[in-house]
């Protein structure tokens, strides 16, 4: 949350790219992520039909959502759950401190979750007094470095070892230059397993919620929500509306995707489903609408609402793995953050739609089909009607809409191009053009494909 | 008298939140589309004993054909420091080990090296296992021991997630779970560590269907 939000997707990716061997290092390792990906979806047989059942149930979901919602409240109650609704972050935000506020509970551990991020929720917490902690490592190590996730599944994905073994240093005392990871993993777990065993109080997300049965479920792999849960005394768990699923044989469908498209695992280590609290513990969730309802509202982007962050579609992008997650400037990076985030905020987020190559990889990856490439598109089309997109693009748009309007401007353009690169190409390319950062142009050819057809056909 | 007015408050607006989000959401969800048939999803009934194995040793357990209880025990003497706190919810373990207590303080199994409970059924086609807290002894058991074993039955590993629902069904659980090998993560350079804040190992023992357990 500390970082700049004034800049754009391309002034933070140029940031990123200056380093080229860690640029490298990252796209390789997102990119063997989604080899890995691959290689489990390829083991089942029916995998697509089991995608497209996904992406029905959700549909279904999407367009049943109220009456999901109130047999899910039904549910949660019977369980003797105690259900709470906000509209805004900042409702989301003010729920949770009132609950802890209630049993005088100071200090919260808190498993991954999205949600919080978005609200901004540890923030609010802490100028009010109350300490978080974030206990998956990845969070972990982003919270005392003061960044936010660069990714939904691997929030540090983004960090080399040497850092973390820094950070590690300045914060948990371990030794100067330790960076392997399986050290460094242990020191953090003993420093957690302590948090785990003082906090009353414990936040997790929630990947599925179950509207037949008023239970829901919380996929980790490193056990950190069950540690936090079943320690505490307070337990909440905060939820997108979007979160539902009508019944709990639909679960079957959902993990066996979800593991294996995030990282090629055939199912997460935990798959914890939390149905009533434990003796003398209370049990609180919140619905949180923050946007949803908005987006449910918009036909073209409705689908974004089916996501259930695997971060595939991240893994697979071009442009994810060549400019990081935290070039975004957003929660939920990469595509599918990219197409979320203008429903939020258009104005502050026109430039996310712009941070994709249109490839489609995206969609054909993404285990409940959402047509994320497409709605990338339709973005952009909605920014620029809206006036969002900055002078230089649109002006790049007219003058393109243009050229194309008529063929005599087109030709006319076209030998003026080839012209201009032949003859004096420090006209374009120089430190003011941002296409030649990282970049070159191909030698421009003598003549266009219509001046070689003519010659042609005079010869023929 | 504060507080209770402080809650009073809040309990109005968040009324009046409720009958909003649900007033948007009903006015901007889209025509209904149906559910889809998924009874067509089952997995292959062969050879699960073996597959079973195969993935669970994949994904970073070990798993032990075992004949009978004293088969068992030999190889958690041989595997573990049984010298050190062991726990279990098996009667036949009782002797030797200390039964779950469900009603102590949770935190108080904070020391546990070892924790032997037995699961309902375990799916062939990714390693895990399901337990309700019921077979947990406490919610706490399987997450917080340093190293976890669980007995199964043979004759209770299923192909896929799918017929585990079914088996499931409804359930009146109040905690469940499946877990499927030792606690473990990437998020330092993708390198694979086993133990982050749950157990460092998973031994999974499958019981000969003659001397089934239960």
């Amino acid at each position: 949350m500390s970082q700049a939000k004034t800049k754009d997707h391309a002034t933070l990716a140029g940031a990123f790219i200056k380093d080229e061997e860690r640029v490298d290092w990252h796209d390789g390792a997102l990119w063997y992520i989604r080899e890995k990906r691959d290689i489990a979806s390829k083991q089942i047989p029916e995998w697509e039909d089991l995608r497209e059942a996904a992406s029905q149930i959700k549909s279904h979901v999407i367009s049943n959502l109220h009456e999901y919602l109130l047999q899910f409240e039904e549910n949660l109650k019977k369980n003797g759950i105690i259900v709470h609704w906000a509209d805004s972050a900042e409702e989301h935000n003010e729920i949770v401190y009132s609950i802890l506020k209630a049993k005088e509970i100071n200090q919260m551990v808190k498993s991954k979750s999205m949600l919080t991020e978005e609200c901004g929720l540890n923030e609010y917490l802490e100028e009010r007094g109350i300490e978080v902690v974030n206990s998956d490592l990845g969070e972990y190590i982003q919270q005392i470095d003061n960044e936010p996730p660069s990714h939904i599944v691997l929030p540090c994905i983004h960090k080399r070892k040497e850092e973390i073994g820094e950070l590690f240093h300045e914060h948990l005392g371990t030794e100067k230059g330790l960076s392997d990871p399986t050290l460094l993993t242990r020191v953090a777990r003993k420093h957690l397993r302590n948090i785990f065993l003082t906090r009353r109080g414990a936040l997790t997300g929630v990947n599925f919620a179950v509207a037949e049965t008023g239970e829901y479920v919380v996929c980790t792999n490193e056990g950190n929500a069950d540690m936090g849960a079943h320690l505490s005394e307070v337990q909440i768990a905060s939820m997108g509306l979007e979160k539902l699923i009508p019944q709990k044989n639909h679960l079957g469908i959902f993990l066996r995707l979800l593991a294996r498209s995030a990282t090629g695992q055939p199912i997460t280590i935990y798959s914890s489903h939390y149905r009533k609290p434990r003796k003398g513990q209370e049990m609180h969730l919140i619905l949180v609408d923050a946007g949803r309802t908005r987006q449910l509202g918009r036909a073209d982007f409705r689908d974004s609402l089916k996501c259930i962050k695997c971060g595939a579609c991240m893994n697979t992008c071009p442009v994810y793995r060549k400019s990081g997650g935290l070039s975004y400037h957003n929660t939920i990076t990469g595509p599918i953050g990219a197409i979320l985030a203008p429903n939020l905020d258009m104005r502050k987020h026109a430039d996310l739609p712009y941070a994709s190559t249109l490839c489609g990889s995206c969609s054909n990856v993404c285990p409940v089909k959402i047509n994320i490439h497409e709605q990338l598109y339709k973005w952009r089309q909605e920014i620029v009607k809206e006036g969002y997109a900055t002078k230089a693009k649109s002006l790049g748009m007219k003058t393109m809409a243009w050229t194309l309007s008529s063929p005599g401007k087109f030709t006319t353009a076209g030998k003026a191009g080839r012209w201009f690169l032949d003859k004096v190409p420090f006209v374009v390319n120089n430190k003011f053009n941002p296409w030649y950062k990282q970049r070159d142009m191909p030698e421009a050819p003598k003549e266009s494909f219509e001046e070689w057809y003519n010659k042609k056909e005079k010869k023929d | 008298m504060k507080n209770g007015i402080i809650r009073k408050k809040r309990k109005i607006n968040s009324m009046t939140t409720r009958e909003k989000i649900l007033g948007a959401v009903l006015k901007n969800q889209p025509a209904t589309t149906a559910l889809p048939d998924i009874t067509m999803f089952r997995g292959d009934n062969n050879d699960l004993v073996k597959k079973y194995m195969d993935v669970f040793k994949t994904i970073g357990g070990t798993a032990f054909l075992v004949e009978d209880i004293e088969a068992m025990k030999t190889l958690i003497n041989e595997s573990f420091d049984t010298a050190k706190r062991t726990v279990t919810t098996l009667p036949g373990l009782s002797e030797s080990f200390e039964l779950i207590s469900a009603t102590a303080d949770p935190h108080t199994y904070d020391d546990v090296e070892l924790a032997i409970i037995k699961a309902h059924f375990s799916v062939a086609e990714n390693g895990a296992v399901w337990l309700t807290e019921e077979v947990m002894g406490q919610r706490i058991i399987p997450y917080i021991c340093q190293h976890l074993a669980v007995v199964i039955n043979a004759d209770d590993i299923i192909p896929t997630l799918h017929e585990a629902y079914e088996k499931v069904g409804a359930g009146d659980y109040g905690f469940g779970g499946f877990i499927g090998g030792p606690s473990k993560t990437a998020d330092i350079e993708q390198a694979l560590v086993l133990g982050a804040h749950g157990p460092l190992t998973m031994t999974v023992f499958i019981m000969n269907n003659q001397h089934a357990l239960f």
